[in-house]
């Protein structure tokens, strides 16, 4: 069933796949950062391929490889239930995707927890926001580079009381002397 | 609800039965366009991200005109731990403990679909012992039934309904007190392992499941029959949440919640695993696509799950429970203590972890929430490269925004309640 898709993306958009394969029983599909879209809204709109679900967006960051970023794509049909892997390579220099987040809902999300985690920035993206981690987070902690033991300063909320107010809060409604 | 001479069914509907039928007093007459006359603004409410009605850590901002809610912002990540950064870090047998932590109300399956990503790395899918395959599905499918049984509950104690949380509690009590019987542990398990599974069942649990069964089934039909008709529950429940069967697959919707909107899709029909297709079970679904479809898909499973439960304990065979390759599987303590090549496979099966060839696999398994997937690149070392986890409610949870837009602010909270969002596996 797989395979059809893979045939079907080879006589479709020659031009936009660098190479497809199989592994481990998964069909994949390797295709040019540029014409992610016109692959994906092919595979999700032809009657053929009919893929409704994007089950998963996820990157992987392969430092010290050019391209080092890779997008993958998870997807599945409704229709048929057959599936497909699609990845796309992003270079360090320029981490720029197109968003899908309008061809399936799903991406929305997806691809905010790819950006806050790999900074891989998803390009017409309607609300690109951190979503795992807060606001003033700095870096981008699922990045190959960023260590895994790093500690970063505790923020105060935008929204909180100036520290005086606060420990006079905390002074009346704490038995522990400490705070004093 | 009501039929008419056709013998069409209209959904019932509490405003239509309302409007016009109540006149107000005279004495109000002066006050009959208030509505229009009154200047009103709009309300920011902050829910959460801790909230005794929020079940997990998540935090909604949400505009609202009176009781209605106009806009929201739902926000996760209050629980993020770093699961994937941590197991970049940990051997594959070390990252059991934090797949536990994942859906903490259903850990057995995450520890299934774990192992089973790995082992489709290693190639040996097809060399499982079959008697760890069945203890694997009877564990998954207890863990399952207490998933639901939470779900159901939590959102009826939020209803007002404590007394089947209470009901609901000890039934999912005798379902960890048999957990607990093979793994020794009633919450995380990290009972699998990497080729198998780490103890066999106990001499007698048939015995006592089949017992526990029938003992869960009829708590769970206490339950039922205290909401089933009461009008209350069927108010808050009917018609509210609603999400279509389009907007459910686009939003990447799996498990109970897509199958309330009509798509039959269950990972062990559709791509059969494991030894599910020697079982006979049905995957329900509902067409509401409301909380009611929701509640009523997850009552169904709990009752296919414990058929599947009995169909394996009845053809359970006997034999290994893990595989015996000194390179996938802990030597037995008996050869670590007494014998040199014991200690050494021991040693360095603890330290350098297993030895998974490099490449990438997406394993996918219907966990109690949906589609749980793991996507492992591996580089040859015993560490992950990466270890991606698919949470089935992360996809869900971004659809509660739509859900609740239009609704009552009272309704925000079995909405939330029947999505069955879990703080560890959505923020992971």
């Amino acid at each position: 069933m797989a395979e059809r898709l893979l045939d079907l993306l080879l006589a479709e958009l020659p031009d936009a796949v660098v190479e497809v394969g199989s592994y481990l029983g998964d069909e994949i599909a390797l295709v040019h950062r540029d014409r992610v879209r016109d692959v994906l809204t092919l595979l999700r709109d032809h009657e053929s391929s009919k893929m409704d679900m994007l089950v998963d967006l996820t990157v992987v960051d392969y430092l010290g490889q050019s391209p080092r970023f890779e997008v993958v794509y998870h997807l599945r049909s409704t229709t048929f239930g057959h599936r497909l892997r699609v990845k796309a390579g992003v270079p360090e220099d320029d981490p720029t995707i197109a968003s899908v987040a309008d061809l399936w809902k799903s991406a929305n999300w997806s691809e905010r927890e790819a950006w806050d985690l790999y900074g891989v920035r998803f390009e017409g993206h309607p609300d690109l926001r951190r979503i795992l981690m807060y606001g003033a987070f700095e870096g981008h902690p699922l990045r190959k580079d960023y260590p895994q033991n790093a500690r970063q300063p505790l923020v105060r909320r935008p929204d909180a009381p100036p520290t005086d107010e606060l420990t006079t809060r905390l002074r009346l409604h704490s038995h522990d002397r400490r705070v004093e | 609800m009501s039929l008419d001479s056709t013998g069409t069914v209209t959904p019932y509907s509490p405003s239509d039965e309302l409007a016009g039928t109540i006149p107000l007093p005279p004495s109000l007459a002066a006050y009959a366009d208030e509505p229009e006359r009154l200047p009103t603004d709009e309300v920011i409410v902050n829910m959460g991200p801790s909230h005794p009605a929020m079940h997990g850590t998540v935090r909604i901002v949400a505009r609202l005109d009176g009781e209605l809610i106009k806009d929201a912002d739902v926000q996760v990540g209050y629980l993020h731990r770093g699961f994937e950064k941590e197991c970049e870090a940990a051997t594959y047998t070390q990252i059991f403990p934090y797949v536990d932590r994942l859906n903490y109300v259903s850990a057995m399956l995450n520890n299934v679909g774990y192992a089973m990503a790995v082992e489709k790395l290693l190639g040996i899918t097809d060399r499982i012992p079959e008697r760890a395959e069945y203890i694997r599905v009877i564990v998954g499918e207890l863990s399952r039934i207490s998933d639901h049984l939470t779900c159901i509950v939590a959102s009826l104690a939020e209803l007002g309904g404590l007394t089947t949380f209470f009901w609901g509690n000890r039934a999912r009590e005798h379902v960890w007190e048999l957990l607990e019987d093979v793994s020794g542990a009633r919450l995380t398990y990290s009972y699998c392992r990497i080729g198998g599974v780490a103890w066999d069942l106990t001499p007698d649990f048939a015995d006592k499941a089949r017992v526990k069964l029938t003992k869960i089934a009829d708590y769970v039909a206490d339950v039922r029959k205290l909401v089933e008709r009461n009008r209350i529950f069927l108010d808050r429940m009917e018609g509210v949440g609603v999400i279509s069967k389009e907007d459910a697959i686009s939003y990447g919707f799996t498990g109970p919640c897509l199958r309330a909107c009509g798509v039959a899709y269950d990972v062990r029909k559709d791509h059969p695993y494991s030894v599910y297709d020697h079982f006979d079970f049905d995957v329900p679904i509902a067409h509401g696509g409301d909380n009611l479809a929701r509640y009523l898909v997850r009552i169904e499973e709990i009752y296919q799950s414990m058929s599947i439960i009995e169909q394996a304990l009845a053809q359970i065979p006997p034999g290994p429970i893990i595989m015996d390759d000194p390179a996938i599987a802990l030597p037995a303590k008996r050869e670590v203590y007494n014998t040199i090549e014991g200690m050494i496979a021991h040693f360095k099966h603890i330290m350098e972890g297993i030895r998974v060839p490099p490449g990438e696999a997406y394993s996918y398994t219907e966990a109690a929430n949906g589609e749980l997937g793991f996507f492992i690149v591996s580089d040859g070392t015993g560490r992950p490269y990466k270890c991606r986890c698919r949470p089935p409610c992360f996809y869900i949870t971004s659809a509660l925004r739509d859900m609740i837009l239009g609704a009552n602010v009272a309704d925000v909270v079995p909405i939330f309640g029947s999505i069955n969002m879990i703080g560890g596996e959505c923020d992971r």
